[in-house]
C-alpha cells in the first residue's frame, strides 16, 4: 500500500531486528477472538477510489439552496483553501511541544482575539464543536458557577427541536431541567420570561439573530432579568452577525456561544465551529483549549496552550469539558478568512445578510398569496413567509431546481427563506418559482 | 531492551553520533525581529458601522487588521512554516495515532457534490445519504458492531454518545445505575465524559503486567456498574489477552462493556471489539482513517453498538429502502449530540481511504503500525517495561521526560508524549504509526539515544534550533494572556 510502505528487505530486517518471522507473530491475540474472516471491501486505486467517492456524492443533484435553519453558505475566498492546506496546518496534532507549533498556535491566539472583539468578551476558548453543543457547554457552566440552587434553564420556545435535543443529552448528566419561555411577534416576550423566571434558573438564552431570523430588540431587558435573578446570561449568535451587531457583553451577555463555520466553510452537510466566550470571571471554568502568550527562555512572545489544568488530560472526571480533539483546522480557517475581509470586509459581508432577505421579502409579498415576512423587525438571512399549503410550494419549487424548506411557527406551518451573498443572485430565480405556483393554485 | 536492539550497524541507518537523518528545520525568527507580529500589529484598522440597521442594535466600531490578499498570504505561510506537521518529519505522540494523510482524499472533499445543505429532504440528497450508509455500514463490519451512528464530532464526543446509550438502555430495563469503572491507564476523556453523563467514575488499578487487574475488577463491579470502559491494546500498548473472562465478569453484574476505539489501528483485519465481546465502541475516524487532525480537530467519533443497544441510537439514522436511502429516528433515540452529522468532510475522506486500502490495505496497516513499534521499541536504549507490544510502547526515561522531549526537538524529530501514563515513570509514550518507513525509524531511534546520552544538564538547555525557546508555560497559566487586547 501507498502509505505504508517497507521494500521486502527492509520488512525482513525490521523483523529480524525485533525476533519474528512474520508480523503476524506480533500479535498478542488469544485464538478464540481473533478474527477470522473478511470485511468484503475490496480494494481500489487512487483514480479507481476518487471516481467510486465522486460518483456517488454526485447523486445528489444540484439545487439552488435556500434553506439556512442553523448552516449557512457565505462565499469563501480561494486564500483559505491554499494557505490552510499547508501540510504543516493540515496534519500537525494538537500543540503538546508548542515550541515547535508556534504557527498553529499563534493562528489560534489570533482566533480567540477575533471572537473576543465580535464579543465584547475578555475570554475565548479556540472552539467547540457547533453552536449546539457550545450552548451545551454553557449549561454546563452555568451549572458550575451557578451551584447555589437552580437547575432550571430557560431557552426560546422557538428553538429548534435539533438543538434542544442537544441540550437534553447535554443536561441529562446533572439534572438539569430545560424549559422555554415564550416569545411574541417572532422575539422574546420579556413579560412571559419575567413570569418564568425564578430562583431555580441558572441560566437564560437567547438567540440573536434567532430561530425565525430576527434580530432581538431588546437583549437590554432579557440581560437584566438574567442578572436580577443571579442567572447567567448566555447570548447564541454568528461571526458574521457579530461584525455588524452590538458586542452582546455590552447588554450584560455573561456568555456567548453561536457559530464560526459562516467563516472560513462553505455547505459541508451541516459541519460546525462552535464558539464559546465568556467573562473573565468564569476563566477557570471554560471548557475546551485555550492558547495563551507568554515567553520563551529567551525572552521573547510565544504562545502555549495554557490553564490545562482545568482539562480532561489532567484533571481526569474534575475536568471542565470532555473535549479533546476540537475543531481547530476550522478555526485556522475561519481566521484566514476574516483576515482577507477585514473590518470593512466583514460589516459588507454582514450587512449583505439584512439587505438581502430585506429585498427577498419585499418581492415574495408582492405576489398573491404570499406574506413576507410573517414578523416585523430586523431579520438577518432569514425570514419566515406566510402561504397556503407551505409543503406544496416547497414540491413545486423542487421541481424548479429550488431547496425549501418549512417550519412549524407555534401551530402555523410555514415557508423559512434563507439569503446570503452566495444565492443572492438566484433569489431572481425563487421569486419566478414561487409566482409560478401562485399562478396556479 | 534487548542486546541485540543496540548492536547496529550504523552504517545501515545513515546514523551521525548526534542523531539520524532527520532534516527538519524550523523557522526561526527573522533577524532583527522578536516575533512574527501579529496581523493587529501589523494594521489595526478602526471602523465605524454604517449599516440599514438602527444604531441601538449595532455596534459603534469593529477593530481588525486590514491588510491585503498578499500581506494576509504571507503571514499564513510564515505561521506554517513556523509549524511542524507530519510532513516535516515524524510525530510519535502516542496515543494520537498521527500519521501521513493521503493528499486524494482533500480532493474528494472538495468535490461540489459535498455542497449539500443538511436540511435537505432526503430525496435530494441521495449522495450524502448513500455515503453515510455505506460508511455506516462498513464500519459495523469492522467494528463486529450490529448497528453504527456516525453523528459525534469527535472521540470524546463519541464517548459521550455511547455512555447516554448504555444509560438509556439500562433506564429502559428499569435499571439505574451510578458507576462507570475505567482503569487509571485510559485516556482522561473516559473519565471526563463519563462524569459529564453524571456518573460517578470507580478507577481500576492496572496489574503488575500493565493490564486489567481481573481481581481487582471482580471486586469493583456490582449491580452500580453501568459500564466499563476499555482501550484495547491499552494504552501501554498491551493487548488484554483476558478480555473474555473481563467481559464475563462485567456482562454478570449487568454492566456493559465499553470499547475506546483510539488504538484500533492495531487490530484491523485481525480482531473485531464486538467478537471480544464489547457491546459499545466509537471509531477515531481522524485517528485509524488517516484524516487529518488540524492541529487538533476536527475529528469524528462514530459510535458502534450490539442490536439491542440500536434503538437508542442518536437520530437521524440513514437506513436503506426500496427507493434509496431515507433517514429515521429510532424508537428509543437519546436523541442528538451534534446539531446534525458532525463534521461530513471527515466521514468523505474516511470512506474514501477504507475503500483505496479494501481488506488486505487495512490489514497491511495494522500489521505495519504494529511492526513498527516493536522495532522501534527495540531500538532505543531507554528502559521499556512491559510487552509484548501492539501499536505503541511507554519507554522510561532515567531523565526529566520533559527534558527528553525538547531535547528531541533539538535533533530534527517531534518527540513522544510526554508523563503519561502515570504508571510508567517519566513515560515516553512512543506510536510511530504505519506510515514511518524504516530510515525515519532508525532516525527517531538515533535521536533518543542521542538524547539519552546527553548530559542532563545540557539537555535542560534546550530546545535550541527551534522557533522559540523553551516556554515559560507555568507563568503562562498564571498570568494569562488570550487574546491581542490583553497584550500590553
Amino acid at each position: 500500500m501507498p502509505y505504508a510502505t517497507h521494500s521486502g528487505e527492509e520488512r525482513s530486517a525490521m523483523l529480524d531486528t525485533v525476533g519474528v518471522a512474520d508480523p503476524d507473530d506480533l500479535f498478542d491475540i488469544p485464538e478464540s477472538v481473533r478474527f477470522d474472516g473478511d470485511y468484503g471491501i475490496e480494494a481500489h486505486s487512487e483514480r479507481a477510489t476518487k471516481a467510486a467517492v465522486e460518483g456517488i456524492l454526485d447523486e445528489s443533484p444540484a439545487l439552488s439552496e435556500f434553506l439556512g435553519g442553523g448552516h449557512y453558505d457565505h462565499y469563501v475566498p480561494s486564500v483559505v483553501d491554499h494557505l490552510s492546506l499547508r501540510s504543516e496546518f493540515l496534519t500537525s496534532y494538537t500543540q503538546y511541544q508548542p515550541e515547535v507549533d508556534q504557527g498553529f498556535l499563534q493562528a489560534l491566539f489570533e482566533f480567540q482575539s477575533l471572537v473576543s472583539e465580535l464579543t465584547g468578551l475578555d475570554v475565548a476558548n479556540c472552539s467547540m464543536y457547533d453552536r449546539s453543543t457550545a450552548v451545551g457547554e454553557a449549561i454546563l457552566l452555568a451549572d458550575r458557577v451557578r451551584a447555589t440552587d437552580g437547575d432550571e434553564v430557560l431557552v426560546p420556545e422557538s428553538l429548534p427541536d435539533r438543538v434542544r435535543s442537544v441540550l437534553e443529552n447535554y443536561a441529562d448528566g446533572p439534572d438539569i431541567v430545560i424549559d422555554t419561555y415564550p416569545t411574541a411577534a417572532g422575539t422574546v416576550d420579556v413579560d412571559g420570561l419575567a413570569d418564568r423566571i425564578d430562583a431555580d434558573t441558572s441560566m437564560v438564552y437567547a438567540a440573536t439573530p434567532n430561530a425565525r431570523g430576527l434580530l432581538e430588540p431588546d437583549l437590554d431587558a432579557v440581560g437584566d432579568l438574567a442578572d436580577d435573578h443571579d442567572a447567567l446570561f448566555c447570548v447564541g449568535s454568528d461571526a458574521v452577525a457579530l461584525g455588524l451587531l452590538e458586542p452582546p457583553a455590552a447588554y450584560g451577555a455573561d456568555v456567548v456561544v453561536g457559530d464560526a463555520s459562516v467563516l472560513g466553510l462553505p455547505t459541508t452537510y451541516g459541519m460546525g465551529l462552535g464558539l464559546f466566550a465568556c467573562r473573565e470571571e468564569f476563566l477557570r471554568q471554560v471548557p475546551g483549549r485555550l492558547v495563551g502568550a507568554g515567553t520563551d527562555d529567551a525572552g521573547k512572545r510565544a504562545y502555549t496552550l495554557t490553564l490545562q489544568t482545568r482539562e480532561q488530560h489532567i484533571r481526569r472526571e474534575r475536568a471542565t469539558s470532555n473535549i479533546c480533539t476540537n475543531q481547530a483546522w476550522l478555526a485556522l480557517r475561519a481566521a484566514i478568512h476574516a483576515a482577507w475581509l477585514g473590518p470593512d470586509g466583514l460589516v459588507d459581508l454582514a450587512e449583505e445578510c439584512v439587505t438581502g432577505i430585506a429585498e427577498a421579502c419585499e418581492r415574495i409579498d408582492a405576489l398573491d398569496g404570499f406574506d413576507a415576512p410573517v414578523y416585523d423587525g430586523h431579520h438577518f438571512r432569514e425570514a419566515l413567509v406566510d402561504v397556503d399549503d407551505p409543503a406544496g410550494v416547497v414540491d413545486h419549487c423542487r421541481q424548479a431546481g429550488i431547496a425549501l424548506r418549512t417550519v412549524e411557527d407555534g401551530s402555523t406551518e410555514r415557508l423559512a427563506v434563507c439569503v446570503t451573498d452566495t444565492n443572492r443572485e438566484q433569489v431572481e430565480e425563487l421569486v419566478d418559482a414561487l409566482a409560478g405556483y401562485g399562478g396556479g393554485a | 531492551m534487548s542486546q541485540e536492539g543496540r548492536e547496529r550497524t550504523d552504517g545501515d541507518s545513515g546514523e551521525s553520533a548526534t542523531g539520524g537523518d532527520a532534516t527538519y528545520e524550523q523557522a526561526r525568527w527573522a533577524a532583527g525581529e522578536t516575533y512574527e507580529p501579529l496581523l493587529i500589529e501589523k494594521d489595526a484598522t478602526s471602523v465605524s458601522v454604517d449599516s440599514s440597521l438602527p444604531d441601538e442594535l449595532t455596534r459603534d466600531e469593529l477593530e481588525l487588521p486590514d491588510l491585503r490578499e498578499p500581506e494576509v498570504a504571507r503571514h499564513y505561510t510564515r505561521l506554517s512554516q513556523m509549524n511542524y506537521g507530519v510532513e516535516s518529519g515524524p510525530i510519535p505522540l502516542g496515543s494520537c495515532t498521527m500519521k501521513y494523510n493521503p493528499k486524494f482524499t482533500e480532493d474528494v472533499a472538495a468535490h461540489r457534490g459535498n455542497r449539500v445543505h443538511p436540511l435537505r429532504a432526503d430525496d435530494d440528497k441521495q449522495g450524502i445519504l448513500r455515503l453515510l450508509y455505506e460508511l455506516q455500514e462498513t464500519l459495523a463490519t469492522i467494528g463486529g458492531m450490529d448497528a453504527v451512528t456516525l453523528q459525534p464530532p469527535a472521540g470524546a464526543a463519541g464517548e459521550f454518545t455511547g455512555i447516554q446509550v448504555a444509560k438509556a438502555y439500562h433506564e429502559a430495563n428499569g435499571e439505574d445505575r451510578s458507576e462507570v469503572i475505567v482503569p487509571e491507564s485510559a485516556h482522561g476523556t473516559n473519565f471526563a465524559s463519563a462524569a459529564m453523563a453524571g456518573y460517578d467514575v470507580v478507577e481500576l488499578p492496572s496489574n503488575e503486567d500493565g493490564r486489567v487487574e481481573v481481581d481487582a475488577l471482580e471486586a469493583a463491579v456490582g449491580p452500580e456498574t453501568a459500564l466499563l470502559m476499555l482501550t484495547n491494546p491499552n494504552t501501554l500498548g498491551l493487548f488484554e489477552r483476558s478480555i473474555e473472562e473481563i467481559a464475563d465478569i462485567v456482562h454478570d453484574a449487568g454492566g456493559l462493556l465499553y470499547y475506546d476505539g483510539a488504538n484500533l489501528n492495531s487490530l484491523l483485519g485481525k480482531a473485531r471489539p464486538g467478537d471480544m465481546g464489547f457491546d459499545i465502541m466509537h471509531f477515531n475516524l481522524h485517528k485509524t482513517f488517516a484524516t487529518p487532525h488540524g492541529g487538533g480537530g476536527p475529528g469524528q467519533g462514530p459510535i458502534g453498538v450490539r442490536s439491542d443497544l440500536a434503538p437508542f441510537l442518536p437520530t437521524p439514522q440513514v437506513r436503506e429502502g426500496k427507493d434509496g436511502y431515507d433517514t429515521y429516528g429510532p424508537d428509543h433515540s437519546i436523541g442528538r449530540v451534534h446539531e446534525f452529522v458532525g463534521n461530513w468532510l471527515v466521514l468523505v475522506k474516511a470512506y474514501a481511504y477504507i475503500l483505496r486500502h479494501g481488506d488486505e490495505g487495512l490489514e497491511n496497516v495494522s500489521e505495519t503500525a504494529v511492526l513498527n513499534a516493536n522495532y522501534l521499541a527495540e531500538r532505543i536504549e531507554y528502559d521499556v517495561p512491559y510487552g509484548p507490544f501492539h501499536h505503541e510502547f511507554v519507554a522510561s526515561a532515567d531523565a526529566d521526560a520533559a527534558d527528553v522531549a525538547k531535547g528531541m526537538l533539538d535533533h530534527g524529530v517531534h518527540p513522544p508524549t510526554t508523563k503519561w501514563p502515570e504508571i510508567v515513570d517519566e513515560a515516553l509514550m512512543t506510536e510511530p504509526t504505519e506510515t514511518e518507513s524504516k530510515a525515519r525509524l532508525d532516525d527517531l531511534a538515533a535521536a533518543f539515544n542521542a538524547v539519552a546520552a546527553t548530559d542532563p544538564e545540557e539537555l535542560a538547555e534546550t530546545p535550541t534550533t527551534t522557533t522559540a525557546r523553551r516556554i515559560d508555560q507555568a507563568s503562562a497559566a498564571r498570568n494569562p494572556v488570550l487574546s491581542w487586547h490583553a497584550l500590553e
